[in-house]
């Protein structure tokens, strides 16, 4: 079968840093050859000189993180015949977010950097009487998404939120910091929410975007875990976020009406005292309104919003049961 | 073909032209719809949140009322797409779970059976419609017009639950309507990436700074304009992008977001007007005038 790829090249000792080089390799391939397989072929056929990182060639060890055709994989699970058209170009870059320290191979200090912020450690600080911690079958379970991470970096490279902000904690790290919130002989889990809850870049900063759980090569699904620490935070009482009073707001609404109220959302979420914030959203509002597309004051309703008040009513009350 | 039409919050809210625009759109595409008013919110991922299964009774609730009717639903918001066919899809791979959800609808007489599907009017453009008579509802042919296509994250992720194995044309199905209507389409990284509405009111700096990127680039590459299936991306891609440019240093906000019915109604030569393109933040003149000048043949 045959491949061809387009490789971007860079050489620090050559060129000045943020600059790109394109290579166009056609090779021979076995029908079943991975991505990986194809590097690690021009690598020994064709030019020496290609820097890549790879281990295990079975994705464990996470070292072959590379973007293929934009989107974030481990290089050594990925077929050639599983992507695009046959005979198709496929376009291999590094990782993003990260920087590149030669060819397709980034450095991971920041990623690290990150997983110590969470402070990945079991604290157990309090000796259980009959001397040895005990966890049932299915906390362990329940902590196999998370640890299931192989740290290869993909979500990182994806994360729209770490394209625009160095200071968000990302997607790996949260998941991993999410393995500790949940781990039952851990006792720091307050503090642990608390922080992520207030430190700049922690939970409320995520989008929503799925990007991780899309290119995350082992199902450790890191937007969900953050969702789930969201909700987590709140419980624990931390509710001095705008965060938190978007997702009440939010609630709120659709309990009452069926359907969302943004006027009042982008009020509430504000908060009533937030003066400079208000006058931000008022400024946005008056524009809307000359163009005759304000948000309704009166909220648009749903027809059935009674039976939806009560769907609300029935889960809410189970769930606080 | 008839559908139960779910428009969504923001086009029956803060976005009216797009409602208008799809209500024009659909009447020339000859597409029947009853419009499930009784319906609630999705929740947008917002309710998930905190309440994962609150939020799938709700939307199989209102996928229960599509098929008490027969129909198939049908949105014009990519975000509304993606938290039903979520949803669908946890109560599709679990028959316990969809008996527990089945249980809270039992009340109004409603029963989820799996019956009906959720399609976004993109996908029924190239599948159920099709792009040969797609075509033959268009007056004028859109060409030398440069659109950047702006998906929204939930009609592209997580694609297990969008249908994408068993049909692959939905993940271009952006560019094969700009390419339908004449228009050439303007490739860049950002048209799958998040427009940064769901923090706007939580991190707005962060938020803008998506806005501007996108926008930014797009109007670099020479686009005319936008088009996006989503109306919460078109609330901050236009909204937004006057200060996002300015607070980024991007340029001025000359880009276009065009709701991907109002496309739709440009090339079927309905006036601007009856498509909303006056309500816009950011001023749709210069691409109106550019639709204006391509004669009809």
């Amino acid at each position: 079968m045959q491949a061809k790829l387009k490789v971007s090249r860079y050489d620090p000792e050559t060129m000045g840093r943020g600059q790109q080089r394109w290579d166009e390799f056609v090779l021979d391939v076995h029908p079943n050859a991975t991505v990986l397989d194809a590097l690690i072929q021009i690598r020994e056929e064709v030019d020496g000189t290609l820097a890549l990182r790879c281990a295990c060639r079975a994705s464990i060890c996470g070292s072959c993180g590379m973007r293929v055709n934009g989107d974030a994989k481990l290089v050594c699970k990925t077929r050639i015949a599983d992507i695009g058209e046959e005979g198709a170009t496929i376009i291999v870059e590094p990782m993003g977010n990260q920087a590149i320290i030669k060819d397709l191979v980034v450095t991971l200090d920041t990623f690290f950097d990150k997983v110590r912020q969470i402070d990945p450690y079991l604290r157990a600080d309090t000796v259980p009487e009959q001397g040895e911690y005990v966890a049932s079958d299915e906390s362990m379970v329940n902590l196999l998404t998370a640890m299931n991470c192989i740290m290869c970096g993909a979500c990182v490279s994806d994360c729209t939120v770490l394209e625009v902000d160095e200071a968000f904690i990302g997607p790996a790290a949260l998941a991993k910091a999410w393995r500790f919130v949940e781990d039952p002989r851990d006792d720091q889990r307050d503090t642990r929410l608390e922080e992520l809850n207030d430190v700049e870049g922690g939970i409320w900063d995520c989008t929503r975007c799925f990007k991780c759980v899309e290119v995350c090569p082992k199902d450790v699904a890191p937007m969900d875990r953050i969702m789930e620490m969201r909700d987590m935070a709140i419980e624990a009482g931390n509710t001095n976020t705008s965060g938190y009073r978007h997702t009440e707001s939010f609630n709120k609404s659709v309990k009452k009406h069926g359907r969302l109220d943004e006027a009042r959302l982008a009020v509430e979420s504000a908060g009533y005292t937030n003066i400079p914030r208000l006058i931000d959203l008022a400024e946005i509002g008056v524009k809307s309104v000359l163009k005759g597309k304000m948000p309704p004051i009166v909220p648009h309703k749903a027809d059935e919003k009674e039976k939806i008040t009560r769907i609300f009513e029935k889960v809410e009350s189970e769930r606080g049961s | 073909m008839k559908f139960a039409f779910y428009p969504g919050c923001v086009a029956r809210g803060a976005g009216p032209e797009l409602f208008d625009s799809a209500v024009a759109v659909m009447e020339k595409l000859g597409i029947e719809w009853v419009e499930l008013t009784g319906a609630s919110c999705t929740g947008a991922g917002v309710l998930q949140e905190k309440d994962q299964k609150l939020g799938d009774v709700l939307n199989i609730r209102t996928l229960a009322m599509a098929e008490q009717l027969g129909l198939p639903v049908m949105t014009i918001c990519s975000t509304c797409q993606g938290v039903m066919a979520q949803a669908d899809r946890r109560v599709r791979r679990n028959a316990d779970y969809l008996e527990e959800i089945n249980g809270y609808l039992a009340e109004e007489g409603l029963y989820y059976s799996g019956n009906t599907t959720v399609k976004h009017l993109l996908w029924v453009l190239v599948e159920d419609i099709g792009v040969e008579t797609l075509k033959k509802t268009f007056v004028k042919e859109l060409s030398g017009v440069k659109l950047a296509p702006f998906y929204g994250c939930y009609i592209v992720r997580p694609s297990d639950a969008l249908g994408f194995d068993e049909n692959p044309a939905r993940q271009t199905s952006l560019e094969t309507v700009i390419e339908a209507v004449g228009g050439n389409v303007i490739d860049f990284p950002g048209k799958t990436a998040c427009c940064g509405f769901p923090i706007l009111l939580i991190n707005q700096r962060n938020s803008l700074r998506m806005v501007a990127n996108h926008t930014g680039t797009a109007s670099e590459l020479g686009a005319d304009a936008m088009v996006t299936p989503c109306p919460l991306c078109h609330l901050n891609l236009d909204g937004y992008q006057p200060k996002a440019r300015r607070q980024n240093n991007r340029g001025k906000a000359d880009l276009p977001i065009i709701h991907l019915p109002q496309l739709l109604g440009l090339a079927m030569g309905i006036d601007s007007k009856t498509l909303g393109l006056n309500k816009h933040l950011v001023n749709t003149r210069d691409i109106i005038r550019k639709v204006d000048s391509i004669p009809t043949p």
